[in-house]
């Protein structure tokens, strides 16, 4: 293997974000659409850190990172305030069984 | 083939690996403690990274905070008959050869790249350089995330509120 670069924390981030992507698509529960969100976000963070270690010698990078943390726990916190009142409305959290906008 | 390529290859293992079983498992609650394993394999990539503070940063916040919310939200939704969702077969065929195509395209950008990297960069603690650059370059931004967690708790508790019956508020008059 060749010794550790860029390259290779690029390219995970790709797998990471690639997957993250098929988990939004494929998942039935709405959770396992937030997971897949997270995957995204993860894989983004990785790309920040990775950049700010190889390419610059500041940590812009890692500051942004911080930024992307707290608001990936913002929107996951808000994602499941919605999705518990979903639950209690209507009893089940399949993403298929929310189809239209009527209350 | 020095420590630092064993600590990536076998941290690259895990992350590919417990997102596998993220995407691809059929119980929402494996998929949810594998979510655990990934977030712990990207801190141990950040400290491949040199960032010291931020590796301590995400096992705290992800791994301590938005991973133990996951497991309340999967505990409180979910039906006791059916705790198993799979995933739907059509899409499964549609959406994986899409994934992999998109992958493809993000790994031949990568290739293609000529980026300006620099290869071996000493490790240093950067905790200072952070806080600094939080009060100086970044500090109207810091002071908006501030605001942004004020309103995401302001609006978590009121999107989930009890509703208040008739009766409750017919006794107060």
């Amino acid at each position: 293997m060749t010794p550790l670069s860029l390259y290779h924390f690029l390219a995970l981030a790709a797998i990471l974000f690639g997957l993250g992507v098929i988990c939004v698509t494929i998942k039935r529960n709405a959770i396992g659409i937030l997971m897949g969100i997270e995957l995204i976000l993860n894989a983004a963070n990785i790309n920040f850190i990775a950049f700010s270690h190889y390419v610059t010698q500041r940590v812009d990078g890692q500051v942004f990172a911080i930024f992307v943390i707290v608001l990936a726990a913002s929107e996951a916190a808000i994602g499941f305030a919605i999705i518990y009142m979903l639950f209690k409305r209507f009893k089940t959290i399949s993403a298929e069984k929310f189809d239209s906008l009527k209350g | 083939m020095n420590l630092a390529d064993i600590v990536f290859f076998f941290a690259a293992l895990l992350i590919i690996g417990a997102a596998l079983i993220v995407v691809f498992s059929r119980n929402i609650i494996y998929s949810a403690f594998a979510l655990l394993g990934t977030f712990g394999g990207v801190a141990v990539l950040y400290i491949l990274l040199s960032a010291d503070f931020l590796a301590a940063v995400q096992v705290l916040i992800y791994v301590g905070g938005i991973n133990v919310l996951f497991l309340f939200a999967v505990m409180m939704t979910s039906n006791i008959q059916a705790v198993k969702t799979t995933n739907r077969p059509l899409k499964m065929q549609l959406a994986v050869p899409l994934g992999i195509v998109l992958v493809a395209i993000l790994l031949w950008i990568i290739f293609e790249t000529p980026w300006q990297a620099t290869p071996g960069v000493i490790f240093n603690p950067n905790t200072q350089k952070i806080g600094f650059m939080l009060l100086t370059d970044y500090l109207f931004p810091f002071e908006y995330i501030s605001f942004v967690l004020l309103m995401v708790l302001v609006g978590a508790v009121f999107i989930a509120r009890r509703e208040s019956r008739p009766a409750d508020t017919k006794e107060e008059l």
